[in-house]
């Protein structure tokens, strides 16, 4: 089961991204905790195009390496630069000031196919 | 040496600059009997240095001072026992360094004729030989200077072959629970990665490996036993399975510790496989290297091995032959780190066959002896006996308000080197545990009861777990910080009164 807080207003990812409704994505609670602290972030430039699924970006730890996949198909409309210079925002506030892009998608956010919603990831076997 | 004494130094480790007093030196030369050059006139001024060089002036005996004192700081295995063995360091038994240091070893040059070394040629030749025996393998390659860089040649080894046959295969396989290297090796050498994931048992997913298996498929990277301890007893379905999609099994050795003289990767259906001889073979590693890793193959790639190669020529001398059209070049100068291919014979040689086998089972039997004892507090997360390691969850840890990192860290205090925490990634809060063959009965109880000790610390004063280690010449060290914002060079402080003289 998904540890941390899980907001209800976002869709999620089994890879432990989240996703907002104006295509803020960033990683979960349960994500920044189990990563322990972050120290570097590898993120596309804007104007990338992203595949549903597919990586998108990098996130390294203390203890590991890890990609990000993307929730949605779409291109990358902001960058968090400050996260590029501060990657402890990650772990202090995954949710908030730690997000990592904004994508502009056609996707449709709701649960099923890729996506869980809140309930879903909660339940999401870890 | 007295750390922390240094009014300037908080909770840092001394450098030589802190000992530097103007005009000290440790040789005062003669005033040159010959005239100056006038360096402005011989080089120009734009290649002439106007500030001073900023080098540490100290006498010999600072210099000798400082630098025991730096030594006086380490922990190595002959000083305490390290709990992840073969991968951090394995006891390096005396004998191999006596043998190394002949002079007839140590005093020889690359460059020299070979016909004046006829004796390293042959004990290279022999090398090659049990090598070859022990993995199951036709020929081996002593000239990769590291384990990784073996596993570099192998696959090199592997895609020569694959386009010799003229086939066209872009992706390699690897498991959940590899060593990072595999997939980066596949990386390097131009392939795609794939991973397989573990099955309920901690082993290879044989049903999901055979819907990864196609045309395109070049190998199989995998480890045995793998990176939790777990011997892969599917592994002949594997290798068949592999085999028959047209792919060849590459095997890592960095786990050879747990199957000497009982199975041998060639039997098991390998094709190519490394040796670490400083893991398996107890030469140093570890910062005290170089490390060496021998790669063996069947004979179908022997062609391709990297040159030169030792061959007998009709008088039964041994001569390096340059001659390889197949080969896939030089992997190392030279002919590799001869001197640690000599500290693994020595040890082999000291073993003898039945010793070594000796080795892989009380290896073993050492291990399950400690996940036995650590069981009630520390389990593994498949209940199954280990091979060489056993790697322990401390989820129930974590829950309770101690990391994996707080329990290593907090081993110091105890006299344990902290071993590998948080690998392999399968495994939550993971703590990695290699005892090997070399440590006593009572070293693994003593460890067994410092993880039960720590384990009660948790409720009864979890202070010492987060703060630890405290009998350090650092204390815990800021990983995130260093890692963000590293500070990896020495400055002068800012008031050069009393400091070292300023660069």
């Amino acid at each position: 089961m998904a540890t941390g807080s899980v907001l209800d207003d976002r869709w999620y990812t089994a890879e432990h991204e989240w996703i907002a409704a104006d295509g803020t994505v960033g990683v979960t609670d349960h994500a920044q905790d189990a990563l322990g602290d972050v120290v570097f972030l590898e993120l596309p430039e804007v104007g990338r195009h992203v595949e549903r699924g597919a990586v998108f970006g990098v996130v390294e730890s203390v203890k590991s390496v890890s990609d990000l996949f993307s929730p949605v198909t779409g291109t990358v409309a902001a960058v968090n630069k400050a996260v590029k210079d501060q990657p402890e925002l990650v772990n202090q506030d995954p949710y908030g000031r730690g997000w990592l892009v904004r994508i502009d998608t056609d996707d449709q956010l709701q649960a099923g196919g890729h996506l869980l919603d809140a309930a879903g990831y909660r339940e999401l076997p870890t | 040496m007295a750390i922390g004494t240094d009014p300037r130094s908080e909770d840092r480790i001394p450098v030589i600059y802190d000992r530097s007093h103007p005009g000290r030196r440790g040789v005062r030369l003669p005033a040159p009997d010959v005239p100056p050059l006038d360096e402005a006139a011989l080089l120009g001024p734009a290649l002439q240095r106007t500030a001073p060089l900023g080098l540490p002036e100290v006498a010999e005996s600072d210099v000798v001072r400082h630098y025991t004192g730096l030594s006086q700081l380490n922990y190595g295995v002959d000083t305490g026992f390290y709990p992840l063995g073969s991968c951090t360091m394995k006891y390096n038994p005396k004998v191999n360094e006596w043998v190394a240091a002949l002079p007839g070893f140590s005093r020889v040059h690359p460059l020299q004729p070979e016909e004046t070394i006829p004796g390293l040629l042959e004990l290279m030749a022999s090398m090659e030989r049990i090598l070859a025996e022990i993995s199951g393998m036709d020929a081996v390659t002593l000239q990769p200077a590291a384990g990784a860089q073996g596993e570099f040649t192998g696959v090199l080894l592997m895609r020569a072959l694959i386009r010799a046959r003229g086939e066209e295969r872009h992706t390699l396989i690897v498991p959940d629970s590899a060593h990072g290297t595999n997939p980066a090796t596949a990386a390097m050498a131009g392939y795609r990665v794939a991973v397989v994931p573990s099955n309920a048992r901690g082993g290879v997913d044989l049903a999901a490996l055979k819907g990864l298996l196609n045309s395109d498929t070049a190998g199989l990277m995998l480890t045995n036993p793998n990176t939790l301890g777990l011997f892969e007893d599917e592994i002949l379905e594997i290798a068949e399975a592999v085999h028959a999609a047209g792919g060849l099994l590459y095997y890592d050795g960095a786990n050879a510790n747990a199957i000497l003289g009982e199975v041998r990767p060639g039997d098991m259906g390998f094709d190519v496989v490394h040796l670490n001889l400083h893991k398996t073979f107890s030469t140093p590693h570890g910062g005290g290297g170089p490390g060496s890793g021998p790669v063996g193959v069947k004979a179908v790639l022997e062609p391709f091995l990297p040159g030169p190669r030792l061959q007998r020529d009709a008088s039964g001398r041994l001569t390096w032959d340059h001659q390889r059209p197949q080969s896939i070049g030089k992997v190392r100068s030279y002919y590799g780190n001869v001197g640690i291919v000599l500290r693994a014979l020595a040890y082999i040689l000291s073993h003898g066959p039945e010793g070594l086998r000796d080795v892989a089972h009380t290896a073993v039997l050492n291990a399950n002896y400690l996940r036995a004892r650590l069981a009630d507090r520390y389990p593994t997360r498949y209940d199954r006996s280990v091979m060489h390691e056993l790697v322990l969850t401390l989820a129930g840890q974590k829950v309770r308000g101690a990391s994996a990192l707080d329990v290593a860290k907090r081993l110091i205090d105890y006299g344990v080197y902290p071993p590998t925490v948080y690998f392999p990634l399968v495994v939550k809060e993971a703590l990695m545990v290699e005892p090997t063959e070399t440590e006593s009965k009572e070293t693994l109880d003593r460890f067994a009861d410092t993880l039960a000790a720590i384990d009660r610390e948790i409720e009864e004063a979890p202070e010492l777990l987060h703060d630890a280690p405290h009998a350090t010449p650092v204390r815990r060290l800021n990983e995130a910080e260093a890692a963000r914002r590293p500070r990896i060079r020495w400055a002068p402080p800012a008031d050069p009164s009393g400091g070292p003289a300023a660069p």
